[in-house]
């Protein structure tokens, strides 16, 4: 085992000739407790390992869950364009789960004892493994995959990669370095006319000490990085191979459904099984803390039988709540305290007592579900002291430490199956957890797989939901009609604080927020607070430009003065929308821009309302400035995706809370929009050769303000709550914009 | 005993007449292609051809599909191209799909091609409208775009 200096790379001979390399970091992760635990103790964990076979098959490890946004194709690009590999070479692997983070002691002490991957020891020859304890992290989120582990690990393994490859190929031909060169997996060397594939010098360079600081390709050398390379995974899902979570499967699986409290938190107090222990098919009525479970033969078989079980669950407090008194409580927590500060800048109250005309408005949005096609389900297999697990989730290792704790096992007697994911949004990251306790618990009474399944309405009803929120918003102005503060205390808990940021040069800023918890799970949707706080932040700044008499396009370009990229998007999306230009009698255009995750999006929405309050969104012209495109198909469709799945949101999302519990039940009243109420989406990427910002999470954040935007234009009507729906529509004669 | 044909394999069970046909594929055959996604005929994703007519098989109890055959997307291309040796491993809607890298997650697809092969089998050259009153199939990661692309892209060949 090789290791550089700097201890970031590693490499080491796999059996047959090849050789691997891996990238080792300590990056920011949303894992606080990572986060927490590797900055105490200046741990390092692998992020990215490449394989060079003997036959010149370059495997990429990706250690990320693709939930449809193509990861391990743009992430083999990243590491394959570094290399110079021959991209018909090169296969992307999902990364098992395993003990991929080394811990600080070992990797100090590497060269004899860095812990290896186990589910790398078949191939490697190394004769000292030892496997590090780990942190469990190996989360998919933050859209992170590519700005991180892509930016920083695969370029840099793929990048030393060809350096010790060229340096393996200069020493057999003894002449200097800088005359070889490399192209489509080979190092050749022009004078003498000689090549080398990678496959053939693989083994040499598994000797090498890796370099401590590759140097990484100009963008103008890219030469895979920036195409429209076709997914890998497309072929298995059209035809029904691709295996999800819930596709595990074998002859003696039993199957669970389950039902948990309804009230979030409340305590099993009784159980009548009676009728559904006759029925065909059930093998046992476990009882747990909070839910009653029914395990059978057959998925139906259980499900069926649970409805004819009775329950009675203990009483927590929480059974008279309401959507209306969360609400009223925000409202309250509000007005009682000012609040934790998020920023201030200049003297906002001082320009509030000196203004010469005020607005104020109160925004609110509901809670979410994440509604995943795939409904949460999770795979338990207990055998010979050991556990498999199949399951759909965003952070592999984190549900191997879960199960391996809840099933009182080892972690490395727990082995997770890389499956697909019907989805995530953040339903799957860690700490969301029930689906994962509650399967392992009732998996942990047989010695068969027992695959435990949430119904839809469990699913919808069992979340951890995208926050609440209110936010109360203020502007003041100057005696000219200039804005001069801005204002806004709003409800947490956040979990980020740069969402309320805002971008414009507003000279006075209050930003502060209350925490005004409830009985309701919460945690990251898609977005994460971004998704509420642009539809408040961009509403209410369109409400400041009607107030001073204002075009929303043109006093939001003289408010971006200082910030080009902004100023950038939003001119493209216009020019392509034709901003500004007629448009048909009852449509009109409306704008938002938001920068969420290192990327900056722009949305025009051109929206008409028929003569019976019909809304229909037509076309929605989007703009990024993602840095730079690796994958620009990859880009373009994860932007189409951002923009339907925040305008489901937009238009119909609504999670109601009814004595305790979630009103909602199923798509019927959790809708979201089809092919009919699909709009065209135009999506334009501005490469500004900034650092890559994330692709998965800007696109959603401006939809909803982009169509309530326009709905003011038709109707004079301002949404200050979200859904859509919610509200009648009604032309009036169009509100002028100037 | 329920007696049926699914991807041209008999099948003779001893089931419960009003097991739904997506728990029997999906449970009692271990076919897992076709998808549970609301069970209430809500979303498509358990969308197959019985008698080569799409259906939403979460609420299609087996007694109703009697002597039926049942072709589901494992089955789709055998049932489309047939099993000569030069025949195509995917069928014109699949491979439209990958041309137009229609899937993300890809979890609904099944489900959605399933419900376009019906639609084009009927109507090969469908408006816009015609594709937005038949396919009311939900996809939580937005392909909805690249399906309407992809449908056109099969309708003007």
């Amino acid at each position: 085992m090789n290791i550089s200096r700097r201890r970031f790379l590693l490499s080491t001979a796999v059996v047959g000739g090849g050789f691997i390399i891996g990238y080792a970091a300590t990056r920011p992760s949303r894992h606080r407790i990572a986060n927490d635990t590797l900055a105490a103790s200046g741990q390092h964990y692998i992020t990215a390992w490449l394989r060079i076979d003997a036959d010149n098959r370059v495997t990429v490890y990706v250690p990320h869950s693709d939930m449809g946004q193509g990861i391990f194709n743009s992430l083999s690009m990243m590491a394959a364009d570094e290399m110079d590999a021959n991209w018909e070479l090169v296969t992307a692997e999902q990364a098992p789960a395993t003990d991929l983070f080394a811990n600080g002691e070992l990797i100090s002490g590497f060269a004899s004892e860095f812990g290896v991957p186990s589910f790398l020891h078949g191939i490697i020859g190394a004769s000292a493994l030892k496997v590090a304890q780990l942190v469990n992290v190996q989360a998919t989120g933050g859209s992170s995959s590519v700005r991180f582990t892509g930016e920083i690990a695969m370029r840099n393994a793929g990048a030393a990669a060809r350096q010790m490859l060229i340096e393996c190929a200069a020493q057999r031909w003894d002449v200097p370095a800088d005359e070889c060169y490399t192209k489509l997996s080979y190092v050749h060397h022009n004078a003498s006319g000689s090549s080398f594939s990678y496959g053939e010098l693989a083994a040499d360079a598994a000797q090498m000490e890796p370099p401590e600081k590759p140097t990484l390709k100009n963008p103008s050398e890219f030469n895979i990085m920036g195409k429209a390379l076709s997914r890998a995974d497309i072929p298995i899902k059209v035809n029904g191979t691709a295996k999800y979570g819930i596709d595990a499967f074998s002859k003696d699986m039993l199957f669970a459904a389950i039902r948990i409290s309804p009230v979030f938190g409340a305590k099993l107090v009784s159980v009548d099984a009676t009728e559904a222990l006759s029925r065909r098919g059930i093998k046992r009525v476990i009882k747990l803390k909070d839910s009653v479970a029914v395990v059978a033969d057959n998925y139906w078989r259980a499900k069926e039988a649970l409805n004819r079980v009775t329950t009675e669950f203990e009483q927590t407090g929480n059974e008279q709540v309401n959507s209306t008194d969360i609400f009223a409580q925000f409202d309250h927590d509000l007005a009682a305290g000012s609040g934790k500060k998020i920023l201030e800048r200049g003297d906002a109250k001082k320009a509030m007592d000196e203004a010469k005309g005020t607005i104020e408005a109160g925004y609110r949005v509901p809670f979410l579900a994440h509604a995943t096609m795939e409904p949460m389900n999770c795979t338990v297999h207990f055998h010979d002291g050991k556990a498999d697990v199949w399951t759909s989730t965003q952070d592999n290792l984190g549900i191997r430490g879960r199960v391996a704790s809840i099933g009182n096992l080892d972690e490395n007697d727990v082995t997770m199956h890389p499956v697909y994911l019907g989805g995530g949004f953040g339903r799957r990251l860690p700490f969301n957890w029930n689906m994962i306790d509650h399967a392992t618990l009732i998996a942990k009474g047989f010695d068969v797989p027992v695959k435990t399944i949430f119904s839809r309405e469990d699913d919808i009803q069992q979340d951890y939901y995208r926050p609440a929120v209110s936010s109360n918003l203020r502007a003041a102005f100057d005696a000219a009609g200039n804005v001069t503060t801005w204002e806004n205390r709003f409800t947490g808990p956040i979990m980020g604080p740069g969402a309320a940021h805002i971008p414009y040069a507003i000279p006075n800023q209050s930003i502060r927020y209350v925490n005004s918890r409830t009985h309701v799970p919460v945690a990251a949707w898609r977005s994460v607070d971004h998704s509420q706080h642009t539809f408040f932040t961009e509403s209410f700044i369109d409400e400041i430009a009607q107030y001073s008499g204002k075009n929303p396009y043109n006093f939001r370009m003289e408010l971006l003065a200082e910030h080009p990229r902004h100023r950038k998007v939003l001119e493209v999306a216009a020019a392509s929308a034709g901003y500004g230009q007629d448009l048909p009698d009852g449509h009109a255009m409306g704008i938002a821009v938001q920068e969420s995750f290192g990327s900056i999006v722009a949305e025009i929405a051109e929206v008409s309302i028929g003569n019976n309050g019909q809304l229909r969104v037509h076309k929605v012209t989007c703009a990024i400035d993602c840095g730079r495109a690796i994958n620009p198909d990859t880009v373009e469709q994860q932007v189409e995706s951002g923009i339907i799945f925040g305008l489901s949101a937009a238009l119909y999302g609504e999670i109601t809370i009814k004595n305790g519990r979630v009103v909602q039940n199923n798509f019927p009243d959790y809708n979201m929009i089809r092919m009919a109420q699909t709009p065209e989406i135009q999506v334009h990427i501005v490469e500004s050769g900034e650092a890559l910002g994330g692709l998965g999470e800007p696109a959603t954040p401006p939809i909803a303000a982009a169509v309530t935007n326009a709905i003011y234009i038709l109707t004079g009507q301002r949404i200050r709550e979200l859904p859509i729906m919610n509200h009648n529509l009604t032309r009036s004669a169009p509100v002028a914009q100037r | 005993m329920a007696t049926f044909k699914v991807n041209g394999v008999q099948h003779q069970l001893d089931i419960e007449a009003e097991m739904p046909l997506l728990w029997v594929i999906r449970d009692e055959l271990g076919l897992t292609g076709t998808k549970f996604g609301c069970g209430i005929a809500a979303c498509g994703a358990c969308t197959v051809h019985v008698n080569g007519k799409a259906v939403r098989s979460c609420v299609i109890p087996i007694s109703q599909v009697e002597n039926a055959e049942i072709t589901t997307i494992e089955g789709l291309a055998l049932a489309i191209n047939g099993n000569s040796p030069t025949a195509a491993k995917y069928t014109d809607v699949q491979q439209a799909w990958i041309n137009h890298q229609v899937p993300q997650c890809g979890y609904c697809q099944s489900g959605m091609i399933m419900a376009v092969t019906d639609l084009l089998a009927n109507n090969p050259n469908p408006s816009d409208e015609d594709i937005d009153r038949s396919l009311s199939n939900i996809c939580r990661c937005g392909s909805t775009p690249r399906v309407r692309k992809a449908i056109r892209s099969l309708a003007n060949a």
